[in-house]
């Protein structure tokens, strides 16, 4: 249950991210999530789309260096806690949490968390076996 | 102001005298190292030139030219002339590529190197009175030790300080009363700068010389650091591959060019494309011979610094011909802070680490008074990574990696794809944004 992410290498510089996100929507690729890791020189910008090999190739195309990585997506009841409950039991089985972001859905009941492990497989097993409910990329899009 | 000389009969010989006493230890130094090292019998044989054939200094045109690939064809002891048993000290400097070019010694020329070197302080002004701060850095740079025992031969106190720790030279300065100080010049500024944070006037030191060298400098600069530090700046210069420093040296009185120490160091000017001798007076590239050297002597050195011979009498009573400050190079190489660096070595680098496509560009900057260093690579496919710890990873090997092979510290700035400049020709891998020529 793994969903594909696509990371974009971005200089700080100014319009970089006006420029990706027009090249997205000229052709017609929806970000259902995004985020931005920056540092003082550089950032990285990760992204869930609906159209992950097109998206792929029009920004190599575009001159952009562009990676894929697996993510999992963790489906929570958007309330107190939600995120804490998910972390708590990632960390009593060992699992660290390389990087993470969060959306919430339309229609506001649950949140969306994005993570990415140093240990994929683990993290998937301990987060089944504990109920929490994994979405497919196909889930995601269709929210 | 009375001239002070450290060999007063050698430095004020009569050009005759002179030619006389350079074509005899050159013909001696032929002999030699075509009897005791291959490489140089080699390349005279396919020359067809023979020891007997240097009858006249003129003659020295007929010999090869050794370059530095020769010293990386031969690495790391190739070219010396006597049994490692008699090699006291080595030195090295930047190669062009990942391995640095070897020098040896044997213990007398140590000795002679000292001599010169105690040569070059008198002519800068200095004696055995002095309190002589030498902030070249001691190592296997030429700079730290080759200084060192010339102040010591001179008879002067010597401050084997090494280069850094701004604070800690200035309450040195401060405390022991130094007189003469020796670094790069862009250092000395460096320390101007340190002093005035400090809260020291330059005033109230005892500084009176300044003898920087190791990297080009120009006049403006000149004048820069003999306000900032209330002291005579003269420039002085050298190369591990000829001796290290004190090959020339700018005396007190010269409005320009430094004393080349003929008796040891043959001079020639020669055009770097045709490799012809050019006349007296022209603009070209410096080449050495080596005269008195015993454990690494050297022919006809391609130094690629571009400099002008000059041979007026010059008022100090020197009849040593001077050599005019350089003005340039005639290849890429970049010095930072007294280091020579190649843009080869840096690509050496890159390519070393996995997945780094070699688009690469250097830039340097006088920033303050000191130079900088960045290395902009391209985040290729193979290199990138959606986690900023790894390239962030990837940045700090790559500036270990320049530092333990250069001994430079730069900065390392990822860009995007396409983002350095691609010509049709030779990619422009060196931005120098400094104006030090």
């Amino acid at each position: 249950m793994r969903v594909e992410q696509i990371a974009v290498f971005l200089e700080n510089k100014s319009g970089r991210l006006a420029e990706i996100t027009a090249i997205l929507a000229d052709n017609d690729i929806n970000i259902r999530a995004l985020s931005v890791a920056d540092t003082a020189d550089f950032g990285i910008l990760r992204l869930i789309v609906n159209d992950v090999e097109k998206a792929k190739n029009i920004l190599q195309d575009g001159g952009f260096t562009v990676g894929k990585t697996d993510v999992l997506a963790v489906e929570v009841v958007d309330k107190t806690g939600g995120l804490a409950t998910v972390l708590k039991c990632l960390h009593s089985a060992g699992i660290n949490v390389e990087y993470m972001y969060a959306f919430v859905n339309k229609s506001g009941e649950n949140a969306v968390l994005i993570f990415r492990f140093e240990k994929m497989d683990e993290a998937i097993e301990v987060l089944s076996k504990n109920g929490f409910t994994l979405l497919s990329g196909e889930q995601i899009c269709a929210l | 102001m009375s001239v002070i000389y450290w060999e007063e009969e050698m430095e004020t010989l009569p050009r005759v005298g002179l030619e006389s006493i350079q074509l005899r230890r050159l013909q001696h130094l032929v002999a030699r190292v075509y009897k005791t090292v291959k490489p140089y019998r080699r390349k005279m044989d396919e020359a067809g030139v023979k020891p007997e054939d240097i009858q006249s200094l003129e003659d020295l045109r007929k010999l090869p030219f050794t370059a530095k690939e020769d010293l990386r064809n031969n690495y790391p002891f190739g070219l010396f002339t006597v049994p490692m048993e008699e090699v006291v000290r080595v030195h090295a400097s930047s190669g062009t590529t990942g391995k640095p070019t070897v020098v040896g010694y044997t213990s007398k020329d140590i000795d002679t190197w000292a001599g010169i070197m105690a040569r070059a302080l008198c002519c800068a002004g200095a004696t055995k009175e002095d309190m002589v701060q030498n902030a070249y850095g001691y190592g296997l740079f030429t700079g730290g030790l080759g200084a060192h025992y010339g102040i010591e031969k001179l008879g002067a106190t010597v401050i084997p300080v090494s280069g850094g720790n701004s604070k800690r030279q200035i309450n040195i300065m401060k405390d022991f009363r130094s007189t003469v100080l020796l670094s790069t010049p862009s250092y000395a500024l460096n320390l101007a700068d340190a002093m005035d944070s400090m809260d020291i006037a330059p005033t109230s030191l005892s500084l009176r010389v300044g003898i920087f060298g190791a990297e080009p400098w120009s006049e403006n600069m000149r004048e820069e650091v003999e306000k900032k530090l209330n002291l005579k700046a003269v420039d002085i210069y050298g190369l591990s591959e000829v001796m290290g420093p004190g090959v020339a040296q700018e005396c007190l009185l010269a409005d320009r060019g430094m004393h080349i120490f003929e008796d040891h160091f043959l001079p020639e000017i020669i055009d770097p494309d045709s490799g012809e001798v050019l006349p007296p007076g022209e603009q070209g590239e410096l080449v050495f011979t080596t005269l008195t050297k015993e454990a690494f002597p050297i022919i006809r050195y391609r130094t690629k610094d571009i400099s002008r011979l000059i041979y007026d009498q010059c008022e100090c009573g020197r009849t040593l011909v001077r050599m005019e400050k350089v003005t340039g190079r005639t290849d890429d190489m970049l010095i930072i802070r007294g280091v020579n660096v190649f843009p080869s070595q840096v690509e050496h680098v890159l390519m070393g680490i996995e997945g780094v496509e070699p688009h690469y560009q250097i830039v340097v900057e006088r920033e303050g008074n000191l130079d900088t260093m960045s290395v902009q690579v391209e985040v290729s496919e193979g290199l990138f990574s959606d986690e900023i710890r790894v390239l962030e990873n990837l940045t700090k090997k790559i500036q270990a990696d320049v530092k333990s092979l250069l001994g430079v510290t730069c900065k390392v700035k990822l860009v995007e794809p396409k983002t350095i400049q691609r010509s049709e020709g030779k990619a422009q891998r060196v931005i120098d944004n400094r104006k030090i020529w």
